[in-house]
């Protein structure tokens, strides 16, 4: 395993969950993301210190084993299956995608770091996760969609950091991971709130509470 | 000369392809199967049939069938196998490549819409609906190959190619999704089927009868080697003839093995199919241009 097809894994991961409408196999899709980012401190190039193991099984732990259960605990109360109708649909998701990732492409190569990161692909990768996690978080309509765009953004950031792990301190990279992991426990709660109150997780509905109608 | 031998191996070789196919389905479903030269015998049985034409057809429709076959055997004679060169080669022919399977498509179309038949427009438009989302991903395949190779021949792109590194297995996927689509097999299209309101390219060919159908089958069956050469030359670049041919068989058996083991995808799933194929070449094509 090297850098590379790590990163290009990465990738593929985000297109998937660009393409695939079952809510199911996208949280299972960040789940194998968020395991091949917990491979990353490793195959990075960084001295293998305890500082890298522990942020790799830490980061390997959330990421692929408690985000992807609690998801499923929030979807399984939830009672949906599909994002039946996101305001893009897939196929043109997909080629937003595309055009994302060129872009961040084009983007990572005029980018000043402060020293060469372990890779050419990481700035780039990194950049086109937080794009597409973005994108996902606006385009798509049930909750459980927006919060995985949300760790798709996330993600993006964790490949920043760990290309350049051995400046940012442990301390600055737990406490993001603990951020995270405090913010998708909050959102599966409000997931399963809202189910509970609406019958359903559509968020765009959310906005027809309120008292005066124009 | 060794080009000539490809060509010549194409012309008498390309029907078994299919055969082989059928006796790999064959397998999987706990079937004999019907022989492996039965496309031969289909092809022997209909040229010396005499072909019907329907009064309301013009020359447009005798004329498909033949285009089609002239079109996809000037395909062949550009695309190189087994390491050698292939007989026409100039740079620029991998664009001539994908339009001669455009000109085959085009051909096929018109003659079926010259019937009239409210089945064979309904075929022709969905043909011609995959083949545009198809063809980009040809191109951006052939474009990342030809950026790592730095020629614009097909006999040079093949020539260079390095089997490894994420690029080209990525080109290699995107490949093997075109040569189902173009081909209409399974995930893509089912060939077996006679229904014709889920048929795309079986439809469109129901009306041509004779020596005209026996050109159409044989075309389908050169198209299927034309797009296996190129996979099995990205895949496995050599001057092994041998290995080649046995490539080619295993593919034949590779594709006998998806359509056993997947699902037809529904009409609407096939566009997901096709643009995630371009996904994946356009990455490719990322990958290669940094």
């Amino acid at each position: 395993m090297n850098l590379e097809l790590v990163l290009i894994l990465v990738v593929l991961t985000n297109l998937k969950l660009l393409g695939s409408s079952r809510l199911g196999s996208s949280i299972r899709t960040v789940g194998v993301q968020g395991l091949l980012l917990g491979l990353l401190p490793l195959v990075a190039g960084h001295d293998l210190t305890a500082r890298v193991w522990l942020l790799a099984a830490g980061g390997a732990v959330i990421k692929g084993v408690m985000f992807p259960w609690m998801l499923m605990r929030a979807l399984r109360d939830a009672e949906v299956r599909r994002e039946v109708e996101p305001f893009v649909g897939m196929l043109t998701s997909i080629l937003i995608g595309i055009v994302a990732l060129g872009a961040s492409f084009w983007l990572g190569h005029r980018l000043p770091l402060p020293r060469p990161a372990g890779s050419l692909l990481l700035v780039p990768v990194a950049l086109s996760a937080i794009l597409l996690g973005l994108f996902l978080i606006v385009s798509r309509r049930k909750a459980v969609s927006q919060v995985l765009g949300f760790l798709v953004m996330e993600n993006g950031i964790y490949v920043f950091g760990v290309g350049v792990v051995q400046e940012t301190s442990l301390l600055v990279e737990l406490g993001v991971l603990l951020d995270v992991f405090v913010a998708v426990f909050v959102m599966g709660i409000i997931i399963f709130h809202i189910s509970r109150e609406f019958d359903h997780i559509d968020t765009d509905r959310l906005s027809m509470l309120r008292d005066w109608k124009p | 000369m060794m080009a000539f031998v490809h060509l010549l191996l194409a012309l008498v070789l390309a029907p078994l392809l299919l055969g082989v196919i059928n006796r790999a389905k064959a397998l999987f479903a706990g079937r004999n199967g019907q022989p492996l030269l039965q496309l031969y015998y289909d092809l022997a049985k209909l040229l010396r049939k005499g072909a019907v034409y329907s009064r309301t057809t013009s020359g447009v429709f005798r004329a498909g069938p033949i285009a089609g076959l002239a079109a996809v055997v000037a395909a062949l004679a550009i695309v190189p196998f087994a390491g050698t060169g292939a007989p026409v080669s100039f740079a620029g022919d991998l664009v001539l490549f994908a339009y001669l399977f455009g000109l085959m498509r085009f051909f096929t179309v018109i003659a079926a819409l010259d019937t009239g038949s409210a089945f064979e427009g309904m075929g022709a438009s969905r043909e011609v609906q995959f083949a545009a989302l198809a063809e980009p991903v040809l191109f951006l395949a052939l474009a990342a190959l030809a950026r790592q190779a730095g020629s614009l021949s097909l006999t040079g792109i093949l020539g260079a190619v390095t089997p490894a590194g994420p690029a080209w297995a990525l080109v290699a996927v995107a490949l093997l999704v075109v040569l189902l689509a173009e081909n209409a097999r399974i995930p893509v299209d089912d060939p077996n089927t006679h229904l014709e309101l889920t048929m795309i390219h079986e439809v469109m060919v129901l009306d041509h009868g004779g020596p005209d159908f026996a050109f159409i089958l044989y075309g389908a069956a050169l198209k299927l080697w034309v797009l296996g050469a190129l996979l099995v030359g990205v895949v496995l670049p050599g001057e092994n003839i041998l290995l080649s041919l046995v490539a080619m068989l295993a593919l034949a058996v590779a594709v006998g093995v998806i359509e056993s083991t997947m699902a037809r995808l529904r009409l609407l799933r096939v566009p997901q199919l096709l643009v995630g194929a371009g996904a994946l070449a356009a990455l490719a094509l990322i990958l290669v241009m940094r």
